[in-house]
């Protein structure tokens, strides 16, 4: 399993959501991808397609201004 | 067993292309949606930079729509290539620098190759009819489907039944007379079908979704442009056209100035790409210079920025100038007077 890591930061919703998509669209499910990012827009929308696209979200959380997504690759994405 | 029909549909996030998504998937076609990112996308932008907005509930409207439609999204970024229908376009622009028509078709053009590539069988709209003046016309339906290359797997089925059988309702993969015959500018006939089929609290958003249909954007846009001397833009040009107050005092550069405190951290990301000026004197914003600049420029933007500060009306401020890589150094000006600053500085 890997863990690619997305530099979303200062980016603006949707990018961090499109860097993710970019991300995930050649890993295998099980892999994970952490994505980093500075519009709060990111804690609902990262998760809103993870759940339309099958994707688990595994964490979500706030540190130093800065806005942490991890999700896992579904076995339908 | 008939195999199943795949659509995919344009979501824009307004109530109209999740009508239409709707309509198709009830008629038991497989349908998944695509959303296309320019960058001249309302969507949230100014709630996520203004902090006196940070504690508005922000959403994507066309996640939510898909979350709604129980449809995967498909969110395409097109930054790069839109920058020649916005350059060029071949119908012209509507009453500022929207490109409506030339948008229309170039979308419907790039979810058509989507669907090639994913063998899906047709393309929906949202599209109505009278709708908007520039874009969804009668006489204009047609030249999208034309020009994207689409022709009749183009369905719009909110207003299919104004317009000439389409390949999905001759083939039978949807139902005509289960389909709709919108038109004009009023709202309420998807509104009505909306309470219909159980859709509250869906996006309206004031003036559509396209920051180029906005006059005081177009505005800004348009001066950037003829400072450049042609028609050129990254995507940080157009992102820092939605963030604060925008003066430009000589032809050669531009000064951007934080309004508010969630701004000021916006631009703070810039500041390596950009002179920055922040005044340390006294509380004040952030501002960024845009342009060739020499010693007399910063100095004359410094000034208006500690007309921007709590040092309005001090004898001296003292700020610090950052310059791309250069270390930061400390400059002191006279606050520039009200009478001073001409209007026509201000975009």
């Amino acid at each position: 399993m890997s863990d690619i890591q997305v530099d979303a930061r200062r980016l603006l919703c949707p990018m961090p959501v499109i860097r993710v998509q970019d991300a995930m669209e050649h890993l295998r499910p099980g892999d994970t991808v952490t994505a980093f990012c500075t519009d709060p827009g990111a804690l609902n929308d990262i998760p809103a397609w993870c759940h339309i696209n099958g994707h688990e979200v595994v964490e979500r959380r706030e540190q130093d201004d800065e806005y942490i997504v991890v999700v896992r690759v579904g076995a339908s994405g | 067993m008939a195999t199943q029909r795949k659509a995919v549909a344009l979501i824009s996030g307004g109530l109209d292309s999740l009508l239409a998504a709707r309509v198709v998937k009830d008629q038991g076609v497989h349908v998944e949606g695509i959303n296309f990112y320019t960058g001249f996308c309302v969507e949230g932008h100014t709630h996520a930079i203004r902090k006196k907005d940070k504690n508005k509930q922000k959403r994507n409207n066309a996640l939510w729509s898909a979350e709604r439609l129980g449809i995967k999204l498909h969110i395409i970024d097109i930054v790069e290539e839109y920058k020649d229908v916005v350059y060029n376009p071949r119908h012209g622009y509507g009453a500022n620098l929207n490109p409506c028509l030339d948008c229309k078709i170039f979308m419907v053009s790039k979810a058509r190759e989507w669907a090639a590539r994913r063998d899906f069988d047709f393309i929906i709209t949202g599209e109505v009819i009278g709708q908007r003046p520039m874009s969804q016309r009668k006489d204009t339906m047609p030249v999208v489907s034309r020009e994207s290359g689409a022709d009749d797997r183009l369905l719009r089925p909110l207003c299919a039944r104004n317009l000439p059988e389409t390949l999905p309702e001759r083939e039978g993969w949807v139902d005509r007379k289960r389909l709709f015959g919108f038109s004009g500018r009023t709202r309420k006939p998807q509104m009505a079908l909306a309470r219909e089929l159980g859709f509250e609290d869906y996006a309206q958003p004031a003036g559509g979704c396209c920051f180029l249909t906005d006059k005081e954007y177009s505005v800004k846009l348009q001066d950037l442009w003829s400072s450049r001397g042609e028609k050129r833009y990254e995507l940080d040009d157009i992102m820092l056209l939605k963030v604060g107050r925008h003066l430009r005092p000589r032809p050669n550069f531009k000064i951007i100035i934080a309004r508010e405190e969630g701004e000021g951290k916006f631009l703070q990301g810039y500041r390596k790409q950009y002179i920055s000026l922040k005044t340390v004197s006294h509380g004040g914003p952030l501002a960024l210079i845009d342009g060739e600049v020499d010693a007399a420029d910063i100095e004359l933007a410094a000034r208006l920025v500690a007309r921007y500060s709590q040092g309005r009306d001090a004898e001296q401020v003292e700020l610090e100038v950052s310059g791309h890589s250069a270390d930061p150094s400390s400059l002191t000006v006279k606050p520039m007077p009200a009478r001073e600053v001409d209007p026509e500085w201000h975009l």
